[in-house]
């Protein structure tokens, strides 16, 4: 059975604004085969669960409707893993410099033992 | 609640238009084409004294100049003898919401208060939409912010999670929405429903809020260098970086400096493309909105654009994903600045570009933005390859937008390509003709107009015209 949550609880509300045959003519045939879709987070005004339409008072003070798509959304964009293309950038480019010799500036000696 | 179809809101635009931005734009018009445009921005009331006053009450601008000593190292490694130009950087990323934006968003938000409007709203997916949600919480108004945020299968594009994140964090509403143009239709929906500010990124407020970083260039550039920049470098989008920081420029005396539009080639992606959506590894700066943009301003989210980058570009250049990526490792690793990359396209280019110039000379990137969690480099190759594009070390001419990122191996390798501008100058002429309203004729105001719109003469104008005439006669 789905959770049921309570009424001025964060969530985020889903909704379809326009369905496939309803999108402008001028865009590209992939975007064209699916809807135009609305996400918007705001207080719950009534309690409700998970899957159902409910109506959300935004931070801004409007009332939105749609389906409740996530209790509390969380933020899940990062960074991943550090990318090896970019990891030896700055010891190349510090090696540039100390080659360059005295007329380098800032390049310390500390440095200098770096491959 | 979106209420009205689409047809009867896209209808009912005129309307709305006038109602969220307080401008009468027909007032301004002087010819089929021809409008005001130095009215238009006058008529803001805001000179650049009490641009500053307004954007210094809430900490925006006095950003620091610094000069990248190391990077310009690099550069002279590999330049010929007696060339490379001192690099420095505009560092925008000081700014209360990390980005240069607040600039642009400071006036908006001004004017909406002076107005009496209870709120704003603005159509952005990148740091705009954090600057006016900065500036909006400082003014006690309600902020909206509607973004093109994720595709089909719900991926949301990392750089703008981070700015749902902070429009949040700054106590804004956010409207996300999946790939399309029609967010149009959801922008005007909500502006009619609200009755807010149309805080667009291209009013006549919008603009004018740039013009102190062009003019803060030129004093600080010549008080630690004792000489005007030579040259100023701006990653373009949609323009107003371009127009606003060149204005600001030339009101600071800066007559001669050259003025250099970067983006960042994403040819080959469309712009409209579910599919294509987040295979673009950048959100802004690039040629998506650029060429578009400066081909035809006025494709804008009010009647006329305030920014008309075609009138203050000297050089219009690109760079390639990889080089920006590089350039900006560089940056952190070299100069102890980690920015974000998308304003570090103007870096790459100058890093190509200082090499043509002598030693003496000072070129200056006119902005940098705040990087983190999705804006990095890491978050986006690391998308970029889970879509199966490919990352490797090579020559960055090999790069292919939404196939392959090629990531130098030799700083050597960073160079621009040149967009032709007198094709772009024959485009927007293209466009101009286009959009004339069905068997209106060019007045001699309109050639006068269109000459300053290209930078060109009306022998120009009127001989192109023809050209097109001709063409499609």
């Amino acid at each position: 059975m789905a959770e049921r949550i309570a009424g001025g609880t964060w969530v985020e509300i889903h909704r379809v604004v326009l369905h496939p045959g309803e999108r402008a003519p001028q865009i590209p045939d992939d975007t064209k085969a699916v809807p135009l879709e609305m996400r918007v987070k705001g207080f719950l005004v009534e309690p409700t669960t998970l899957g159902e339409e409910a109506t959300i008072i935004t931070p801004a003070g409007r009332r939105v409707c749609g389906t409740v798509i996530e209790k509390n959304p969380a933020y899940t964009h990062g960074f991943g893993a550090p990318v090896p293309e970019l990891s030896g950038i700055g010891q190349e480019v510090r090696a540039i410099l100390r080659k360059r010799g005295p007329k380098a500036p800032l390049l310390t000696k500390e440095r200098s033992g770096e491959v | 609640m979106i209420e009205g179809s689409y047809a009867t809101i896209i209808a009912e635009r005129p309307e709305i238009m006038r109602a969220s931005v307080g401008i009468d734009y027909e007032k301004y018009m002087t010819g089929v084409s021809a409008f005001d445009y130095e009215r238009l921005l006058a008529d803001t009331g805001y000179d650049i004294d009490t641009t500053r006053a307004v954007q210094s009450a809430t900490a925006v601008g006095n950003t620091p100049l610094v000069e990248l000593h190391n990077i310009t190292a690099l550069v002279r490694s590999i330049a010929q003898p007696g060339k490379g130009a001192r690099i420095f950087v505009k560092d925008e990323a000081a700014n209360p919401s990390g980005s240069f934006k607040d600039r642009r968003a400071s006036l908006s938000v001004h004017a909406a208060t002076k107005r009496g409007y209870a709120g704003v709203v603005a159509a952005t997916s990148g740091n705009y939409g954090a600057a006016v949600a900065s500036q909006a919480a400082k003014a006690g108004l309600r902020c909206i912010v509607v973004q093109e945020a994720f595709d089909s299968y719900g991926i949301a594009q990392p750089e703008i999670e981070e700015k749902t994140r902070a429009c949040e964090a700054y106590g804004a509403e956010v409207i996300r929405l999946s790939v399309g143009p029609e967010l149009f239709y959801v922008f005007l929906s909500v502006l009619k429903e609200t009755g807010y500010f149309n805080a667009s990124l291209y009013t006549p407020y919008s603009i004018v809020g740039i013009e102190t970083l062009g003019h803060e260039i030129a004093l600080q550039a010549q008080q630690q260098t004792g000489r005007l920049p030579d040259v100023v470098i701006a990653t373009h989008a949609g323009g107003g970086n371009v127009t606003g920081t060149a204005r600001g420029l030339r009101k600071a005396g800066a007559t001669d400096t050259t003025v250099i539009a970067a983006s960042v080639d994403l040819s080959g992606l469309h712009m409209a493309s579910d599919h294509d959506f987040n295979r673009k590894s950048f959100t802004t700066g690039h040629t998506g909105f650029s060429m578009p943009f400066t081909t035809w301003p006025d494709r804008a989210d009010v009647p006329r654009n305030a920014a008309r980058p075609l009138r203050y570009m000297d050089r219009f250049v690109t760079v390639t994903q990889g080089e920006v990526f590089y350039i900006t490792q560089v940056l952190a690793e070299l100069e102890g600045l980690e920015r974000g990359s998308a304003g570090n396209t103007s870096l790459a280019a100058a890093f190509a570009i200082a090499q043509e110039l002598d030693d003496n000379r000072v070129v200056v990137v006119q902005e940098t933005e705040y990087t983190g969690a999705g804006k990095h480099p890491i978050a986006q190759l690391n998308l970029a390859k889970l879509l199966g594009i490919e990352v490797w070390r090579g020559d960055p001419r090999d790069n292919k937008p939404g196939q392959r990122i090629v990531i130098p191996e030799h700083p050597s390798q960073i160079a621009v390509v040149d967009i032709d501008l007198d094709r772009v100058r024959r485009l927007y002429l293209r466009h101009a003709i286009e959009s004339l309203p069905g068997g209106a004729a060019l007045k001699d105001i309109d050639i006068e107009f269109l000459a300053a719109e290209t930078r060109t003469s009306r022998g120009y104008v009127q001989e192109s015209i023809d050209e097109l005439r001709g063409k499609t006669g």
